[in-house]
């Protein structure tokens, strides 16, 4: 029953985001403009390119990260569509979880349209893709998980645009650290180290408390 | 009542103030290898043991409201937060001034400044986010949220950074080391701590009695509005 209403909720999400490609053509036009913004602040054909590629890449991914998750719930806003779904037999849970899983799926699809434009105006590619996909799908969903919740909390806010990149860039820094430091081990093909560890228990220890304070969140 | 613990606290913690500046600038000599600078530490640690005492002590009376749904703790929590934010603030600029002088550099990336830099910014959406939203008791259970979070958060972030910056400038204080100062050096940290904590006592009440008088403002609003 869970699972439905969570999958009824994401594949709404997904539908309506197929449709208008809001979310989905300013995250990718932003995510090409920042890797070219930032060729001007290195040089991009230097060897240094492999140390701060991985941090590049990760900026990229919570810039454009914010766009989407900006629009979750602000969507909901036009003809009170969320004063609907909160009132709906749907639980908070569910509601929560489905935004979240259509997110995650937005943003991992900007990040795999990112990635080879990073690899082509950078020529950096990692010599394996499975670890590095990997890393992207823990550490998108933490993104995920954390902008989900606040994206809930700011919908309703006069400065919503303000107020969502202050409270979640310095709640992302610690998973930005470490997929950036996984990423940086699998770009130079080394093993990826105890921080993949770190990513799965921060995506258990978030998850968990974003579901249990969604409600108070939602509803109060 | 209130006045009264105000004042005499006032006026224990300006005596002990005066007392403790009395012994840090004219009885304690200059240290050997820092010379005059290392008196900052008389502030510098009172002030970050006070802020991030404070932020946990948010965080526990944000759960306080959670359970209790009493506003009051709301406005506790806040007091306490913001107040502790001012010391974390003089906490990072004068450990900045101290790394001025004897790293030769304003900031280091050493682990324990990156993090209690984060710790500050995300208190410091917390205090923006309080004034974004006008509904109180929207606001206290977002503030709550929002509390237990940054806290769980500051503390993760901690232990990361501690974990992957480690070729970062370790710390210079012997008290850090577990090495401790020379003994008479050692006191007045202490009793300045209690001295600032006195003050932070006063400024969360002030505060607590502000945001009194401001639900009653707003009561009252809202009582002329619905006229």
């Amino acid at each position: 029953m869970f699972l439905r209403q969570v999958w009824t909720v994401a594949a709404k999400d997904l539908h309506s985001e197929l449709r208008t490609k809001e979310a989905w053509n300013a995250s990718i036009a932003f995510s090409v403009v920042i890797l070219l913004l930032f060729a001007f602040a290195f040089d991009p054909s230097s060897e240094q390119i492999r140390e701060f590629g991985s941090g590049l890449l990760w900026m990229t991914y919570a810039f454009a990260g914010a766009l989407v998750l900006n629009r979750s719930f602000a969507r909901e806003l036009q003809n009170d569509c969320l004063d609907a779904l909160i009132a709906s037999p749907v639980s908070s849970a569910a509601l929560f979880v489905g935004k979240a899983l259509a997110n995650f799926t937005m943003l991992f699809a900007v990040e795999l349209f990112s990635l080879p434009v990073f690899g082509l105006f950078y020529n950096t590619w990692p010599p394996r893709f499975a670890p590095l996909f990997l890393v992207m799908v823990l550490g998108t969903w933490a993104l995920t998980i954390i902008g989900t919740l606040f994206s809930a909390l700011t919908v309703n806010l006069r400065l919503r645009e303000l107020m969502l990149p202050t409270l979640v860039y310095p709640m992302m820094i610690p998973v930005l650290i470490a997929a950036m430091t996984i990423t940086t081990n699998v770009l130079a093909g080394n093993p990826m180290g105890f921080g993949m560890r770190f990513l799965v228990a921060f995506d258990i220890i978030f998850t968990l408390l974003a579901v249990v304070f969604v409600d108070t969140v939602l509803v109060g | 009542m209130r006045e009264k613990i105000i004042i005499g606290l006032a006026i224990f913690a300006a005596g002990l103030l005066a007392w403790n500046m009395n012994t840090i600038f004219t009885q304690l000599p200059d240290e050997l290898n820092q010379g005059a600078i290392y008196r900052i530490i008389y502030f510098h640690v009172p002030a970050n043991i006070l802020g991030m005492s404070g932020f946990g002590l948010g965080m526990l009376l944000s759960i306080g409201y959670l359970v209790t749904k009493d506003l009051r703790y709301d406005a506790l929590a806040a007091s306490v937060t913001e107040v502790s934010l001012v010391f974390a603030s003089i906490g990072l600029a004068t450990g900045s001034i101290w790394a001025r002088i004897i790293w030769g550099v304003w900031w280091a990336w050493d682990y324990r400044l990156t993090s209690w830099l984060v710790c500050w910014l995300i208190f410091g959406g917390y205090l923006m986010l309080r004034r974004a939203v006008d509904e109180p008791i929207q606001r206290a259970r977002f503030a709550a949220v929002v509390s237990v979070l940054g806290t769980v958060n500051a503390y993760i972030s901690y232990k990361s950074i501690e974990w992957w910056n480690t070729q970062h400038p370790q710390p210079v204080l012997s008290i850090r080391n577990g090495g401790g100062m020379a003994p008479g050096m050692e006191a007045p940290i202490w009793w300045n701590l209690l001295a600032l904590a006195c003050f932070s006592a006063i400024l969360v009440m002030v505060r607590m009695r502000q945001e009194a008088f401001a639900r009653e403002i707003d009561t009252l609003r809202r009582m002329a509005h619905a006229q």
